[in-house]
């Protein structure tokens, strides 16, 4: 299951910076981070609710909200058939709009709120195909369907009609998974896809993007609170304090020999945890890895990291 | 779509059907054909309440008909009095009273007012259509430029454009309909001469052939493109008096409305589709802030009829406001009931067309 990325960079981020304009002056959110991710691989960032993880996915899309100011680099590499790297810190409306569903694309944390009620799935999954690649409706209808097929939506033709709250919610986050990828992107930014899951489905989900990166070449941000997830998936994890990174590296090295305090004690705080007697032994049940329950959000040294709306 | 009890009651004798029965017609059909029965039935029931209502009220009422209608001498007359309460079914009991009230009502008849000597339901097939006409105007009006300037608002919240809606729609909100009506008049007529006189129609141009009731709709249906303009002039001012109070409402609650969802996700996952503005704001923004906004705009035809009255009596429109002021002033009993039971029968019937529209517009209603 280990992977070994192909070595180029499909998202390079140096430095970011994101600062929340308030009252008293501007608020540091994300301070300094840096992450690459490689292609065909996934890689996890993973810290608690308020560490920034949310904001810098959107951050990626140029999705920020107008009290945010955002410095650094984030480098979109080159695609697949070719072109130059692209900027995407600081770069036109157009640019963006270039790359947001076409070249980078992003599922959401809860498929009940990111999905549109009042629009069928089948609009939904044409109409930026139809924007960006020019499609007809009917072009674009069957590549919606093959789609659906892909990531496991039985009966998807069918499918196409019916509106989101007429499924599961396992099976609504498949939709929005291809939703994001109905352009073919190069990157996919996938924030908290399995927390609003019922532990049974999250597993299939997390198998699916594996699938993905694995069949299609796909380049993952993982965003996750879950140790449990992350240690099931990821290729690289980075671990996010308080805006800061605070240990990065492969998945077995992290979870083998965390170096820092704080991974450790969230290593630690995973309920029923061997971690202090024996680190390898809970590596090894965290690769192997299933249902490992998450990460509390209250950290056994308390800490004052500034709070933001997750699903902001 | 749905599997009703039918499908898989094959096996069961007709006693047990029988006894089912009700439970398979709830079962039965398309569940938003179902939706819409539902709702109509309801309002029919509440349509029986309006007329028990209107009945009572009216004749709790502390003004004697009899006093109004005969004048002081023929009302000192015993046996004219007993006279006229027999003619008018007076005499009888209220209940009695209410149930030939509702026979009377099934057959299209109203009574006869005394104050015009018309059948009330003649008067009010005439003043319908005039309150109707500056009525849709209005809400057409108003819809239209309340979303542009709600949406406009909420998406430059904080910024110039949105302080200037704000005052705008302030403004509508708090200048007295009366008022306004009166101001209009003044300078649009009398001063401006820009806008024509009071009335539908200038008194050299004939009533276009009948066919809606509407003048702009019928002129428009006979070709006559002269009376269509002047009846649309006169429709002007009414209508924009009218306009203005529902604009500032609607602009306001559509800007929270709109605020509201420009928070959802699903507006955040259409931006990272790559979609152009102006098709996250159609086809998400719009379209998920739709059912505030509906229910809104119902209410607002509401207080929009209760605006025409005082917006009538200024410009002499001849519709249900200017005839409920005459029937209540002079204690015409038919006339007042009639009005009552129209504008009843049209709450009820704005709700109905609400209620439906939310089936066509959210799925999670016309599915259920």
């Amino acid at each position: 299951m280990t992977r070994t990325p192909s070595g180029e960079v499909a998202l390079d981020i140096r430095d970011l910076r994101i600062d929340l304009a308030t009252a008293e002056g501007p608020r540091p959110i994300v301070n300094g981070l840096d992450l690459r991710v490689g292609r065909g691989s996934i890689h996890g960032l993973a810290g608690e609710s308020g560490s920034g993880k949310t904001i810098t996915a959107l951050a990626v899309l140029g999705l920020l909200p107008a009290s945010m100011s955002v410095s650094g680099s984030i480098v979109l590499g080159a695609a697949a058939a070719g072109g130059e790297p692209i900027e995407l810190v600081g770069s036109s409306a157009a640019v963006l709009g270039g790359v947001r569903g076409r070249r980078v694309a992003m599922v959401f944390q809860d498929p009940s709120t990111s999905l549109h009620p009042q629009l069928a799935v089948g609009r939904q999954l044409t109409d930026h195909v139809r924007h960006h690649l020019g499609l007809r409706e009917a072009e674009a209808r069957a590549r919606a369907a093959a789609l659906l097929t892909r990531v496991h939506v039985p009966d998807a033709e069918t499918a196409l009609g019916k509106y989101p709250h007429q499924f599961s919610g396992g099976q609504r986050q498949r939709i929005a998974i291809a939703v994001a990828l109905a352009c073919g992107p190069d990157v996919l930014l996938a924030d908290e896809p399995t927390t609003a899951l019922d532990v049974t489905v999250q597993a299939g989900v997390l198998q699916l993007l594996r699938e993905l990166v694995d069949d299609m070449g796909l380049s993952v941000l993982l965003v996750t609170h879950d140790l449990g997830v992350m240690s099931s998936v990821a290729d690289e994890v980075t671990v996010m304090r308080a805006g800061a990174v605070v240990e990065s590296g492969p998945r077995s090295q992290l979870f083998t020999a965390p170096r820092h305090e704080y991974t450790k004690s969230l290593l630690a705080a995973l309920p029923g945890s061997t971690f202090e007697e024996d680190p390898a032994e809970l590596a090894a049940e965290l690769v192997a890895g299933h249902e490992a329950p998450a990460v509390p959000t209250v950290l056994p040294d308390g800490n004052d990291a500034p709070q933001e709306r997750d699903d902001v | 779509m749905t599997r009703t009890a039918g499908d898989t009651g094959t096996t069961a004798g007709p006693r047990r059907n029988m006894r089912r029965g009700p439970a398979r017609v709830r079962g039965t059909g398309h569940p938003f054909a179902r939706y819409v029965l539902r709702r109509v039935v309801t309002s029919l029931l509440l349509l029986v309440g309006v007329t028990l209502v209107t009945f009572v009220l009216t004749n709790l009422v502390p003004g004697d008909p009899v006093a109004a209608s005969l004048g002081q001498r023929a009302a000192e007359d015993p046996a004219i009095v007993a006279q006229f309460r027999a003619e008018y079914g007076l005499d009888k009991p209220l209940v009695v009273q209410y149930v030939t009230y509702l026979g009377n009502l099934l057959h299209g008849n109203l009574g006869t007012s005394t104050t015009t000597h018309n059948a009330v339901s003649s008067d009010l097939a005439a003043a319908v259509p005039a309150t109707l006409e500056i009525a849709l105007g209005a809400i057409v009006l108003s819809v239209l430029i309340g979303v542009l300037f709600g949406t406009l608002a909420a998406y430059r919240r904080g910024k110039t454009t949105d302080h200037v809606l704000r005052v705008v729609s302030l403004a509508g909100l708090s200048v007295p309909t009366f008022w306004l009506a009166l101001v209009l008049y003044y300078a649009f007529y009398f001063q401006l001469h820009i806008a024509p006189g009071s009335g539908r129609l200038s008194s050299d141009f004939n009533v276009p052939p009948t066919i809606t009731g509407l003048y702009t709709v019928d002129a428009l249906l006979a070709g006559q493109l002269d009376t269509f303009l002047d009846a649309l002039s006169h429709l002007f001012l009414p209508v924009l008096v009218l306009t203005l109070y529902t604009v500032g409402l609607l602009t306001r609650f559509v800007r929270t409305a709109v605020l509201e969802i420009l928070d959802q996700d699903y507006v955040r996952a259409a931006r990272a589709k790559g979609l152009p503005t102006r098709t996250v704001v159609r086809a998400y923004v719009l379209r998920g802030a739709s059912v505030p906004i509906l229910t809104v705009v119902g209410l607002a035809f509401g207080s929009l009829l209760s605006g025409t009255v005082l917006v009538e009596s200024v410009f002499s429109w001849p519709g249900i406001g200017s005839y409920a002021y005459q029937s209540a002033s002079h204690l015409d009993l038919p006339g007042v009931m009639g009005v009552g039971l129209v504008i009843g029968a049209t709450y009820l019937l704005v709700n109905l067309v609400v209620d439906i529209l939310y089936g066509v517009i959210d799925p999670r209603v016309r599915l259920a």
